[in-house]
């Protein structure tokens, strides 16, 4: 449809609506017709650029308080935003329309209520604030609030240079750090062109499988604690505590690691990596096997888990869902599979899928997943290639501490990366790689200098929970948080 | 695949060029088509009865700082462009839309009405760069208050910094 500025603020010019058919009026509570003109219309081009008073456009700084962000009332709710919320996400793969009046949009105001659940709730992982419409217990609409934790790190990447933007995304996704910095060096050496040294793509891959496993640790952990299960929060604390304890060993820290860095990382393997990755296997193994008799036979937590959140294959492709949550439905897909970054082609592993798309689904993928990943670790530790950690290129790589005493060159090579960084030949690339969460995106557009001139981070959490208003819908409130848990978000990673 | 669309090959620069070895892991090919405005709409739609099963990405960029960017002939630059990731599972395959939005009418067609999954990606694109998606249903702020003036990601839009205290220096007492 194209905006015509005679439409203007026509009330109920419903853009969408438009282009299906305008469903039929639904009748109200009290008899009247209430049609989609009475409600407010969404916000679109035309109500956008509606002149102002005097007849002159209004220009952009008129519009920026568009609207609220919180869930409103029905009767204030517009025809289209009811139907993104209740039936737009339920069309048929063919395209056909659902119609949201048959659905249950029948409720008046008066028989739901809207609460709030969040931003400060211990169970919403951070600070997400969850409004629910709820019919006594049933939750029938599902808002999430989001950008409490926004800073703004887009904003910041195009502000650092290159060798500066891995400090950076290591803070968004703080539980798998090493994923986020993994694809931002991943976008910036495709840009550079250049071909990483075997031993470097092999650290990376042991590094983000180690970092998957205390990830969806402690996914484990807090989804146990929202469930109830106060003993797979200890255990699952314990565990990736082993896990951190070697990433402090090997990066120097805990979290926030800034290790893979564009071409190659900040180090080598500390000696007797294989030793402390071993153990790490041969414990956290045979404990997921205890995590299967604490939970899975459970009859508590299969009641709480078992068909509660229901996604299937074909709504979760709709809202873009990736990851645990896409392959709890059926769907096997894994970009480490599908699209094979680093060397994952040259390891043995399978695609862990579920059936039912519930929270039992999602909890098993990801139990599963961690014995995968240490399937995986252990393959690396036998075929880690020796060579260099990072690419020998003496205008992305600094040179070695020890070079620096005796040659010029190095030093005045040191001082340029670490000062004005080093240059990116100007395009644009859009890199993926799977991250705990699902498919975590780097588009990165470089202008020829020495810093992004755009990075977005396509981050798996931010689109995921477009999920929850679906899975939540007909549930108890009480699932709320169990729901809300299996979607498994981070919160960082979702306001960046 | 049969479809009328040309993928026009990435732009030099991006993949194409450099590392010209047959093995590139985590370098996927960059299928780049640019569509006007008019064709957006159609084109993506075209991509998505044609096996492009999920809209991975949808992001906006600013190109008021870099004008002169590369772009095949006949594709006219504006300031901002809508870059859209369609993904294609059963083939793996991935495509990149990249559509030419002028700064005098930032308006380009939803897509919420073929990849309900935009919903969230399209408000942020709103929300940072005051881009509007015609036909989304709740195009309101995401990341940012909802009170809040202007458009962060913009490039005319300053960074905030705060003054480094030094030790020492006069406190504001």
């Amino acid at each position: 449809m194209e905006p015509t500025p005679e439409e203007g603020t026509a009330a109920g010019t419903d853009a969408v609506e438009g282009a299906t058919g305008t469903p039929p009026p639904r009748p109200d509570r009290s008899g009247e017709v209430r049609t989609d003109s009475d409600l407010a219309p969404p916000l679109s081009g035309e109500t956008y650029f509606a002149p102002g008073p005097d007849g002159e456009p209004a220009g952009l700084v008129a519009e920026t308080s568009e609207g609220s962000q919180e869930l409103t009332r029905r009767g204030t709710t517009g025809a289209g935003e009811l139907r993104r919320e209740v039936g737009a996400v339920l069309r048929l793969p063919e395209g056909v329309v659902v119609d949201p009046s048959n659905i249950d949009v029948e409720q008046s105001d008066d028989n739901t209520m809207i609460i709030n659940m969040g931003p400060q709730h211990p169970s919403t992982h951070g600070v997400l604030r969850l409004m629910f419409e709820l019919d006594g217990e049933t939750v029938l609409r599902t808002k999430p609030v989001i950008g409490y934790l926004h800073t703004g790190m887009e904003k910041t990447a195009e502000e650092l240079t290159y060798v500066q933007g891995s400090t950076n995304v290591t803070r968004m996704d703080y539980l798998s750090p090493l994923h986020n910095e993994l694809v931002l060096s991943l976008a910036v050496e495709a840009l550079l062109g250049i071909e990483m040294p075997p031993r470097s793509d092999w650290i990376r891959m042991l590094l983000t499988e180690l970092n998957r496993v205390s990830s969806h640790l402690m996914w484990m952990a807090t989804n146990g604690m929202d469930l109830g299960s106060t003993s797979m929060m200890i255990y699952g604390f314990r565990e990736r505590e082993m896990i951190l304890a070697f990433f402090e060993k090997t990066t120097g820290l805990r979290m926030n690691h800034n290790f893979i860095r564009p071409g190659g990382t900040a180090a080598d393997l500390p000696d007797g990596w294989e030793d402390d990755v071993t153990v790490i296997c041969d414990t956290v193994l045979p404990r997921t096997d205890e995590y299967d008799e604490l939970l899975t036979g459970q009859p508590v937590f299969r009641q709480r888990t078992e068909s509660i959140g229901t996604i299937s294959a074909e709504e979760a492709l709709a809202l873009s869902l990736t990851g645990p949550i896409l392959r709890s439905t059926g769907v096997p897909w894994d970009l480490r599979r599908s699209m094979p970054y680093l060397r994952y082609d040259e390891v043995d592993f399978d695609v862990i899928v579920g059936t039912y798309g519930d929270n039992f689904d999602r909890y098993s993928v990801r139990l599963n997943e961690i014995r995968e990943s240490i399937r995986i670790i252990r393959q690396i530790v036998e075929k880690m290639p020796a060579g260099d950690y990072r690419v020998q290129d003496k205008k992305v790589t600094p040179p070695p501490r020890a070079r620096i005493d005796e040659s010029m060159e190095a030093l005045i090579h040191h001082f340029k990366v670490f000062t004005e960084g080093f240059k990116v030949p100007e395009g644009e690339v859009y890199v993926a790689i799977e991250s705990p969460r699902g498919e975590l995106g780097c588009y990165l557009v470089a202008d020829g200098s020495s810093k992004a001139y755009r990075m977005h981070i396509r981050g798996p959490s931010f689109v995921n929970l477009q999920g929850l208003p679906l899975m939540m819908r007909g549930g108890l409130v009480a699932d709320a948080v169990a729901v809300c848990s299996s979607v498994d978000p981070v919160m960082g990673e979702v306001d960046r | 695949m049969t479809t009328a669309v040309q993928p026009t090959p990435a732009p030099a620069g991006g993949s194409d060029s450099g590392g010209a070895s047959s093995r590139a892991p985590g370098r996927p090919v960059q299928e780049v088509v640019h569509p006007t405005r008019a064709q957006y709409l159609a084109e993506v739609g075209r991509y998505r009865s044609n096996g492009f099963e999920m809209c991975a990405d949808l992001c906006a960029v600013d190109y008021l700082t870099h004008p002169d960017r590369r772009l095949p002939d006949g594709v006219p630059h504006e300031r901002f462009e809508v870059v859209v990731n369609l993904l294609s599972l059963s083939a793996a395959r991935r495509v990149r839309l990249r559509v030419q939005v002028p700064e005098s009418d930032p308006v380009v067609p939803s897509l919420f009405d073929l990849y309900p999954g935009v919903e969230a990606m399209e408000r942020e694109a709103f929300d940072l760069f005051g881009i509007v998606f015609d036909g989304h249903p709740d195009l309101t702020r995401i990341l940012m208050p909802e009170d809040w003036e202007g458009h962060p990601l913009r490039k005319d839009y300053g960074v905030g910094r705060v003054p480094v205290q030094f030790k020492g220096a006069p406190g504001p007492r």
